[in-house]
């Protein structure tokens, strides 16, 4: 290892947790680009300094977004990488893939870019990292022929994404995939070209245990819930029980509205439905059990965000309850009525949940047509500033 | 010239026979060892999925080495999970064994299922971002040199999800995790008055600024930056490469904890401040190895089964949080931003430590 380039580097090939270093190397054995790209890192981890300049407007014909330019600040030293671009790749939904598609993603990158990639990008979509401006056209082109196209970047629709849902999980109340592909599909426009204040992020989870973090950084959040009884099956639940389960401690003692109870003599389970807040631990814990209730639908949420510009907000209850079927026509109006409201209200890099913290969310419910209801809210106001619309207020009083 | 908005390959046609054929109708799914899902469906039918992680920044030879043995195993059928792990998928229950053997012996490490720390979803830190104040990569790798043995067991209270944002944007949306690694400037941009005239338009940069922190400066024909007002987003170098916002001596890592985005047992939560600033260190960034082992190794003695860190923390106490970790409370610790009384404490209930 004397004449390595990269001694710091080096370092993190040591050790038991898969290194991105020996990724690195893989590539820069047959790409100047990412020997470059490694080296530039290995001054980074030398100066502890980044070495990126973000600007110039490149892309593809006919989108706006999908490509984030990247410039080397030191292309004197690094010249493979003075133009880095990586382009964003809408992912299939639910990260299945057959070999036969990944393999072409990888041959295309190979002919025209680093051959490194972010499987995948915290968004969702595989990250194709660094090519030049020149590729660009002719790596969309053979992307597009392998039926593979853009994801979003910018102030724009980002790539929707959803848990694995229905395809392999007991848990889903909602078809995730379908509803994320085909919200996907039918927001292809805003997705590849530009037009909103900032981001806007759809995602979709089948249940509350929300495996896409849609609560916390999606605009609108989908989340699968139920209505009705959960089922149990008293025979599975003694089975735990037997297998050393402390039913007690480990289900119904973290019962948040304590709705469960555990009869130890009888060895029957009983839920008070009507209280139960449908959290999933009970669930989570004895899936072999429990089942969700019969009618499935999604909490609507709207409004999370990660913090800039104004702190970090979660996603807010809008619509307790929507039942979501193909063609999703309820589902794909109330979408469009918050991104015309939005979009015409918002200031430049302002989010949903920023606009409804300015406007108040009385203007907003009013906006898209949405009945206030105590599911909304965790409390009610304690201050005494209310607002009253005009026609609230008696005209012509004495 | 090609066609524009296909939107991505359906899934559908992605999707190995067993789900195809079991799709929506899956009846319960056990967790048989550490990485590995059994699901079974209403028909008897039974998917096992081996998790392995991955670093993430991936070659494409890494990805080719991934489908060689999902050929080999899977009939050519694979997916990745929404923290950046790979799961294999088989239909029959025979391959699993020799499907582990062939991993271990290729050093995959598969785990990252039920109470364990599964991979670190992380941003770009050095490789690829423009506005990082640490790697992240590296030090995702360094920490997960040491806490990879809660990878690949089960053995924790519960899920532990770690996550890696390089700088307050939080493109990872770090906010709601266990434990949060996260980048931070602290001094504000430097306008270089010498290129800003010529590579920077002045308006657009100064209505880049999401605080109104920065001004004309008509006399150098540049910008000036109010410190009081910035909050180091970098998003003023994005528009004018003559703004650097990067400063070795002062960015380096800030430690969050107990949020989490589930709403199984309590409410969704945001990451609290644990430790306001480490230094960067590369390679190995020991003092954030060192801080995030400590918090995980305390909650694991301490919180009770199925309690996650927020909960465990809520239920003992802040106070006692920070007198169990060891680590020292700061005035950094307490909120001063918009709605900072939310978080003052106003009642007489606390413990004393």
């Amino acid at each position: 290892m004397a004449n390595s380039e990269t001694p710091l580097l080096d370092e993190l090939e040591k050790g038991e947790w898969p290194s991105f270093v020996k990724d690195l190397k893989q590539a820069a054995a047959k790409k100047p680009m990412a020997r470059d790209l490694m080296r530039q890192l290995e001054l980074s981890y030398t100066e502890k300094i980044g070495h990126w300049k973000h600007g110039g407007i490149v892309g593809v014909k006919g989108y706006g977004g999908g490509v984030i330019g990247r410039y080397s600040d030191r292309p004197d030293l690094f010249p493979e990488v003075a133009h880095f671009h990586t382009m964003r790749v809408n992912m299939p939904t639910g990260w299945f893939y057959t070999t036969a598609a990944l393999r072409k993603v990888c041959d295309i990158w190979d002919k025209h870019g680093s051959g490194l990639t972010n499987m995948h990008g915290s968004t969702g979509d595989i990250i194709l990292l660094g090519t030049t401006t020149d590729h660009l056209q002719p790596c969309f082109d053979d992307l597009s022929d392998a039926g593979f196209d853009l994801g979003g970047s910018g102030s724009a629709l980002r790539t929707p994404s959803a848990c694995v849902g229905p395809a392999r999980c007991e848990w889903a109340c909602i078809d995730s995939l379908d509803i994320c592909y085909q919200m996907t599909m039918h927001y292809q426009d805003q997705l590849h070209r530009p037009m909103f204040p900032y981001k806007f992020k759809i995602k979709v989870s089948a249940c509350a245990n929300d495996c896409v973090a849609s609560i916390a950084r999606a605009d609108f959040s989908i989340i699968g819930t139920w209505k009705g009884k959960i089922e149990i099956d008293q025979k599975e639940v003694q089975a735990y029980a037997a297998s050393g389960l402390n039913i007690r401690e480990e289900v119904t003692g973290f019962c948040p509205t304590q709705c469960m109870t555990w009869d130890e003599k009888a060895r029957q389970l009983k839920i008070a439905d009507e209280d139960c807040t449908r959290c999933m631990h009970c669930i989570n814990v004895m899936p072999k059990a429990l089942r969700q209730g019969k009618e499935k639908g999604a909490t609507i949420l709207v409004g999370g965000k990660a913090p800039i510009l104004q702190g970090a907000q979660l996603s807010t209850v809008i619509v307790p309850f929507m039942k979501l079927e193909p063609p999703y026509e309820e589902l794909k109006d109330l979408i469009s009525k918050i991104m015309e409201w939005w979009d015409e209200n918002g200031k430049m890099r302002e989010r949903l949940g920023e606009l409804i913290n300015r406007l108040g969310m009385r203007t907003f419910l009013r906006a898209i047509g949405l009945k206030p209801i105590p599911q909304m809210v965790r409390n009610p106001r304690a201050n005494p500033y209310v607002f009253f619309w005009p026609e609230d207020i008696q005209k012509g009083g004495k | 010239m090609a066609k524009t908005d296909i939107g991505p390959p359906n899934y559908r046609n992605f999707m190995p026979p067993i789900i195809q054929k079991n799709y929506g109708k899956w009846k319960y799914h056990e967790n048989p060892k550490p990485g590995v899902l059994k699901h079974v469906a209403e028909s008897g039918d039974e998917l096992f999925s081996v998790r392995a992680g991955s670093p993430r920044l991936m070659s494409t030879d890494h990805i080719r080495e991934i489908c060689d043995i999902a050929e080999k195993f899977c009939g050519g059928y694979l997916r990745f999970t929404s923290r950046h792990n790979v799961e294999f998928l088989l239909s029959d229950r025979s391959k699993v064994e020799p499907l582990l053997a062939e991993l271990k012996s290729k050093k995959y490490l598969v785990g990252g299922t039920g109470h364990s720390i599964t991979s670190i979803v992380h941003t770009q830190g050095w490789v690829h971002c423009h506005t990082p104040a640490t790697d992240a990569s590296g030090p995702v790798k360094a920490v997960m040199d040491e806490l990879h043995g809660y990878f690949t067991s089960m053995t924790l209270p519960s899920q532990v999800r770690i996550a890696l944002a390089c700088c307050l944007n939080m493109c990872g949306a770090v906010h709601c995790s266990d434990i949060a690694i996260l980048g931070i400037h602290r001094t504000v941009p430097k306008p270089d008055h010498n290129r800003v005239p010529n590579v920077c338009e002045i308006p657009t940069t100064v209505a880049s600024c999401p605080t109104g922190a920065i001004r004309p400066d008509p006399k150098n024909k540049s910008v000036t930056i109010n410190e009081e007002k910035c909050m180091y987003c970098g998003n003023c170098y994005t528009v004018c490469p003559a703004l650097p916002l990067a400063d070795p001596d002062n960015d380096g890592i800030s430690i969050w904890v107990g949020g989490k985005v589930s709403n199984a047992r309590s409410a969704p939560k945001f990451s609290k401040l644990a430790i306001p600033f480490l230094p960067n260190n590369p390679p190995r960034w020991p003092e954030t190895v060192a801080a995030v082992k400590n918090i995980v190794e305390t909650y694991a003695k301490h919180a009770r089964k199925h309690e996650r860190m927020g909960e465990w923390i809520e239920r003992v106490g802040w106070e006692r949080f920070f007198r169990l970790t060891g680590i020292e409370f700061t005035d950094k610790h307490i909120d001063d931003f918009t709605l900072a009384p939310d978080t003052y404490r106003t009642t007489t209930q606390f413990k004393w430590g």
